[in-house]
């Protein structure tokens, strides 16, 4: 027997159904229905936001340290646009999100109406798919669907619009197992065939690399365990972009480090050297290839994807295999070992003592300081003070991101979250906010700068009025750093616009919002302010006052290839031509 | 390439790698896109395009099956190999999207279009129109004293070199439906 229920009502049971135990949202007049339905009910948990960006970020947070979908609740007009960066950053990242938006009733739509927004138009190119929803009786399958859509193949963020008046009608709900999934399945299983020629280019390969990224993450814990093995029993150097850090430890012993514009030498080099290189699950970006006909140039190259529209699309690769990550994995692995686990055992003693020789370069390097808290030296702390407990680390973008990423160490997938695709500045503080709320007794950090953290700094309150304990790590440099650090390579040193005038007092602006304020600006005291910010019970600012002119090394400047890497002091006088001071 | 009778840009179906990948060769493909008649499929699938860059030469699209609520899209497309290739595997992804088929490379394909064109004149040049119509099998669908209008159907190429034929005989308005493309055989 069909269940009668107002579209409010379904979207709430379809979100039970779902699982879905924690909404983040901000109410407003064309969603007021499904919000009176939230308020008769238990089930659900909604956190209030203070801007609706910050509830799409931490939706990401949220589905990113979980593996579930995040859920978020905007209103009309303002409520959907204000998604927009997030929904596009979602979609860059591969987060799955529903966000269901309300929508002025269907009678008015088009009629300019007030908080009338095109939300399906405008959203269109920046989901994984959109509905919008002009009939009660389809309400709760496209509920469903939505879901479906947004975990399966390449995960993604879609958005449902509601008018109001399909919220307020009554109609038969579709129970969960009855809703068509429609033909949308994409393919997981890797063909067997392809899977074979990797298997035997690994076997064979003198200077083979595993080159993994987000995907890994995004095919669940499984994936990475395989990861593991593989690395493990083939002995394959293996390095990742940003958005993989974790599936392999950074304690492992055949980890290269991350790669890219500020990877590491030796991982860069690894890229640029090997013969062999295997993209499991990361997309050939431009921050990872730098200049493209001199990426890679002796390499034959293998790509796991998930989606089909990303191999081919950069780099022209000689297997491209799509599949699940975990699935592919699974299967090369069986064939390998079925094979007899060979692998090239001369070459690979070759390479590696190549790798070390990279190594011992020691890339990170840096000139300390007795006077001055150097953001390497923070960051550095920072690890050493919190190895081996359960933390999460957040993290805006700019020069401290790509610090966090090279000196913060990861040993589980799951445990970093970062805007990597899109760049979105005021990430960090509500995506650490949703990541909390998924893990109440872990330890949530949110590496920042200070700019960055500005641009959201409104969700305090939000993390106040829900007890987040996040940690607001900032590091302030008063400058928009990595603006400043390309303003100083490539525009004669002329710093427009990059520095943080009129910044707050960030301990008053703590006090202010009724959490602890902590301000450092000794190397000595460090230590001693990091383990207060640690143990104490609530949300915490900290202002770590960092070295105003420090540079991001190693770099590929732009239109580089991987082996024009600029180390720590070098010269960057004129090192980035006028066709590379065109790229971003 | 033509005496084996190979399609230009027929790789995925050929032996051999035919074509440098380096140079930057500009084919025309048209594929037949099978939807979902929902509302913005249109919008999504021009968007795909429209975002990235990528030209549309042509495009037909209407409900084919009502039952089911499909719609068949037709579109041509130019574009490197790589960008017909990144172009197909995108639309492939969508959501509403059920088959993706490239007429260019899957085999012979049948195209056609149907085109309507206004001719004003007078005395020699309206008896020229209306022999040269009749040479390409166009209909005459409205007539006035100094006008025709010709409906035609054909290749896009043939439609192309009726009006360009029609141009100095008075040639004043055109109207073409894009391409309907079916492959040959079953």
């Amino acid at each position: 027997m069909a269940r009668q229920m107002t579209g409010a009502e379904m979207v709430v049971q379809a979100l039970k159904d779902q699982g879905v135990e924690v909404v983040f949202g901000y109410p407003g007049g064309a969603v007021l229905p499904i919000y009176d339905a939230i308020f008769q009910q238990n089930d659900i948990r909604h956190i209030l936001v203070r801007h609706e960006q910050g509830a799409i970020h931490m939706a990401e947070g949220y589905a990113r340290s979980t593996g579930k979908v995040g859920v978020a609740l905007v209103t009309s007009g303002p409520g959907a646009t204000n998604a927009v960066t997030g929904l596009t950053d979602a979609l860059l990242d591969s987060i799955p999100l529903v966000v269901l938006s309300g929508q002025v009733p269907t009678f008015m739509i088009g009629t300019d109406g007030f908080q009338e927004a095109d939300t399906v138009g405008i959203t269109r190119p920046c989901t994984k798919h959109n509905w919008l929803v002009k009939d009660t009786a389809k309400l709760s399958e496209v509920m469903h669907q939505a879901f479906h859509v947004a975990k399966s193949g390449r995960p993604g963020p879609v958005l449902i619009d509601i008018p109001k008046d399909v919220q307020f009608a009554t109609a038969d709900y579709t129970e969960m197992p009855a809703a068509k999934l429609s033909h949308y399945q994409p393919r997981t299983t890797g063909d067997a065939g392809l899977i074979a020629r990797m298997v035997e280019m690994m076997e064979t390969a003198e200077r083979p690399l595993f080159y993994t990224g987000g995907g890994v993450i995004n095919s669940g814990p499984k994936a990475s365990q395989l990861l593991r093995e593989f690395v493990a029993e083939t002995g394959f150097p293996i390095t990742s972009t940003l958005m993989g850090l974790g599936s392999y430890p950074a304690s492992g012993q055949n980890w290269l480090g991350m790669l890219g514009m500020h990877g590491l030498y030796e991982a860069n080099l690894a890229m640029h050297g090997c013969d062999l290189m295997l993209n499991i699950g990361a997309r050939f970006d431009d921050r990872i290839t730098g200049r493209i006909p001199d990426f890679s140039p002796m390499s034959r190259k293998v790509h796991v994807d998930i989606d089909p529209s990303s191999i081919n699309k950069v780099i022209h690769v000689d297997v491209g295999i799509i599949g699940d990550v975990a699935e592919v994995l699974a299967e090369a692995l069986r064939q390998w070992r079925a094979r007899g686990s060979k692998v090239n055992r001369e070459g690979l003693a070759k390479w590696w003592a190549q790798i070390n020789e990279w190594r011992a370069v020691k890339c990170l390097t840096y000139k300390n300081s007795d006077k001055v808290i150097k953001p390497q030296y923070a960051l550095e702390r920072l690890e050493a003070l919190t190895k081996g407990m359960d933390r999460y680390i957040t993290t805006e973008v700019g020069q401290h991101q790509m610090w966090a990423a090279q000196f913060l160490g990861f040993e589980d997938p799951n445990r970093w979250m970062t805007s990597g695709g899109l760049g979105t500045m005021g990430y960090g503080l509500p995506a650490s906010i949703g990541v909390q709320i998924a893990h109440p007794k872990s330890l949530v950090i949110n590496v920042a700068g200070e700019a960055s953290w500005l641009m959201n700094m409104q969700e305090m309150g939000t993390a106040m009025q829900f007890r987040t304990p996040v940690k607001q790590f900032i590091l302030n440099n008063e400058r928009l750093g990595m603006v400043r650090q390309w303003q100083e390579l490539l525009h004669g040193e002329r710093y427009s616009q990059s520095w943080s005038e009129s910044l707050p007092d960030f301990v008053k602006l703590a006090e202010a919002f009724g959490c602890k304020g902590i301000k450092c600006d000794d190397p000595k005291d460090l230590d001693d302010a990091i383990m207060e910010m640690i143990r104490y019970d609530g949300p915490v600012i900290f202002d770590c006052l960092v070295e105003k002119h420090e540079n991001c090394f190693p770099m590929i400047p732009s239109g580089k290839p991987h082996n024009e890497m600029l180390l720590g002091d070098a010269d960057t006088q004129g090192v980035i031509g006028a066709k590379g001071a065109v790229l971003v | 390439m033509n005496a084996l009778n190979i399609k230009k840009g027929s790789t995925s179906h050929s032996a051999y790698e035919l074509r440098d990948p380096n140079a930057p060769i500009i084919e025309s493909h048209t594929l037949a896109v099978v939807v979902d008649n929902e509302s913005g499929v249109l919008a999504r699938v021009i968007g795909l395009f429209s975002g990235r860059g990528y030209n549309i030469e042509s495009l037909t699209v209407a409900e084919t099956d009502h039952a089911s609520h499909r719609s068949r899209i037709t579109i041509v497309t130019t574009g490197t190999p790589q960008v017909i290739e990144h172009i197909k595997s995108l639309l492939e992804r969508m959501v509403p999207v059920h088959e993706v088929h490239d007429l260019t490379v899957e085999g012979p394909a049948v195209q056609r279009e149907l085109a309507l064109l206004k001719v004003a004149g007078r005395g020699e040049h309206r008896i020229e129109a209306l022999r040269l119509a009749e040479i390409f099998r166009a209909n005459v669908v409205d007539s006035t004293l100094e006008s025709f209008v010709f409906e035609m159907t054909g290749t896009p190429t043939k439609i192309d070199a009726f009006a360009d034929l029609m141009r100095p005989l008075g040639l004043v308005e055109i109207a073409r439906t894009g391409v309907a493309a079916l492959a040959r055989g079953v």
